[in-house]
């Protein structure tokens, strides 16, 4: 029984989301990026939103499932990523959950 | 008292936040439930069951009107490795009549109702306020601040989710780290009722919940899950978010990898998937407790980190919302004698403590311990696994009895006896 795999951008693609263009609520130093070998937040994040693009993390908030999993695998996330919600409103929209 | 000011702000619409509304808007008191989505629910999300006993203690017989699923009449826990895969199951058809014993619900239509419970009670709602910070005088909580907004209360309850960036904010919750909380990530899956109870052997409108340990996590702490809903199937897995950070394997081939299990991929075939969400899941108990009361404020829900994982049972709502429960409690013991301190609204603990949350966190306080061994995610899934299916086989060579095949399977398998013994009796201990 083959069961044709997803990508993440096609598991997104269901997703409902009411993005904000003005304030992006997770913000990453890509700078302090650099020094860190492991990058576990390329792995752990469930929307596979930090990928490595020309040898640097590039970080994309729009499909953001706001879980908090880069907040807490990231080793130097104190100083690297910036993290809250998105403002009142924004952000996905569960219709299931 | 004023206009501007309310017994209570409770910050959060899920399970623990509309509880306590629901309960103290009952009472009389002024109350506002404050969510940060457009509706409550709409940034929530949960593997998929609730225990039923904690919700009909408050709302007797709630599945008469509350939109639930399927109440479950079948656990099925699953071991799987390398193409092999060894299943318990347990059917009780006592769980399907009233009082049920869980349901499988779906969380942005659930938590709406409760919210709206708490609405038609007298609370206030207010959706798409997201709370930056609580506000302060002379070092008591007295409200919040959202943008430019200022609100003011008796007290706060910080019921906004496992992040619970309020509590930390107030200082009563440190950051966790990544060993503390696991990753949750779940598909829904659209299928025909009819199909759902076909697949997985249900009469009318009983459920299903399945829990997997094994390879499909490829040996990082966790598992996946399984949970039959009316018209479709929650699928996911649970990853220790600190494991799956050493993993070198994306969330997304994990699960894409598990649906394409033989196990599974028979199960949702011709399904369509309507939603992917994921959501972080506190997982170590009393070891991540936050301080649970200051002078005017009150930490409930995944916020305190009220969830326990047995490995077989997981449960986080039933925990939730008597925890709201307790909270409610506190307050209006606070309000009765005009004291929102620390000293006055102490008496959350007690109330705590007296309901099960904080007596079966205690009671399974070594449960973390035991679901953090790495054993029980690869060499015991292999061992079981293919002991049973060399149980099962016969291939015409020399007969050998159960305790030959068993003691031979044992000391090729390079687990210790005391390995064994002492996880076992830690497992019966503990659990």
């Amino acid at each position: 029984m083959a069961v044709a795999k997803m990508s993440v951008e096609q598991l997104l693609g269901v997703d409902k989301f009411l993005v904000d263009d003005d304030v992006a609520h997770i913000k990453v130093d890509k700078e302090l990026c650099r020094a860190c070998s492991p990058k576990p937040c390329t792995y752990a994040c469930p929307a596979g939103l930090y990928t490595i693009k020309d040898g640097e993390i590039s970080f994309d908030y729009a499909g953001c499932l706001e879980c908090g999993t880069c907040r807490v695998v990231c080793p130097n996330a104190d100083k690297v990523i910036t993290w809250a919600y998105p403002r009142g409103g924004f952000g996905v929209q569960f219709r299931y959950g | 008292m004023s206009d501007d000011r309310f017994t209570a702000i409770i910050v959060g619409a899920g399970p623990a936040g509309s509880t306590a509304a629901y309960l103290l808007a009952k009472e009389g008191y002024e109350v506002l439930l404050i969510e940060k989505g457009s509706a409550p629910g709409a940034k929530n999300m949960f593997g998929g069951r609730m225990y039923a006993h904690a919700l009909n203690r408050i709302i007797p017989g709630f599945w008469e009107e509350a939109p639930v699923e399927r109440p479950v009449v079948r656990e099925i826990i699953t071991f799987m490795d390398g193409g092999r895969s060894t299943s318990v199951t347990c059917r009780d058809q006592g769980w399907a009549e009233p009082p049920y014993h869980s349901f499988t619900l779906l969380r942005a239509e659930f938590d709406a109702w409760l919210a709206a419970k708490a609405e038609d009670a007298g609370a206030m709602l207010a959706c798409n306020i997201c709370v930056d910070d609580p506000l302060y005088e002379n070092g008591k909580v007295v409200g919040i601040r959202a943008g430019e907004d200022e609100m003011f209360a008796d007290v706060v309850i910080a019921a906004d989710g496992v992040n619970s960036i309020l509590a930390q904010k107030a200082g009563l919750a440190a950051m966790f780290s990544a060993g503390q909380v696991a990753t949750g990530a779940k598909q829904i899956i659209e299928l025909p009722a009819e199909e759902i109870g076909h697949r997985f052997g249900l009469e009318g409108e009983g459920g299903a919940a399945q829990l997997f340990v094994g390879d499909c996590t490829r040996r990082i702490h966790g598992g996946g899950f399984l949970y039959t809903n009316k018209r479709s199937i929650s699928l996911g897995l649970v990853l220790n978010t600190a494991s799956l950070g050493k993993g070198q394997i994306r969330v997304v081939d994990l699960i894409e990898d598990f649906k394409a299990n033989p196990e599974i991929a028979p199960l949702i075939d011709g399904g369509t998937v309507a939603e992917y969400s994921a959501h972080l899941i506190p997982e170590a108990g009393l070891g991540m407790t936050p301080q649970l009361f200051s002078d005017g404020m009150l930490v409930a829900g995944d916020a305190a980190g009220f969830v326990l994982n047995l490995g077989y049972i997981v449960r986080g709502m039933d925990f939730a919302i008597a925890s709201g429960e307790a909270a409610a409690g506190a307050v209006k013991a606070a309000r009765q004698s005009g004291d929102f301190s620390k000293a006055g609204l102490a008496v959350y603990r007690k109330l705590l403590s007296e309901s099960f949350v904080l007596r079966d966190l205690e009671a399974y306080r070594r449960a973390p311990e035991f679901t953090a061994n790495p054993r029980l995610y690869g060499a015991y899934p292999e061992f079981v696994t293919s002991l049973a299916s060399r149980l099962f086989t016969v291939d015409g060579s020399q007969p050998v009895h159960v305790l030959g095949k068993v003691w031979d399977h044992f000391r090729k398998s390079g687990l210790g006896l005391t390995d064994i013994a002492g996880d076992g009796w830690k497992g019966v201990k503990w659990l």
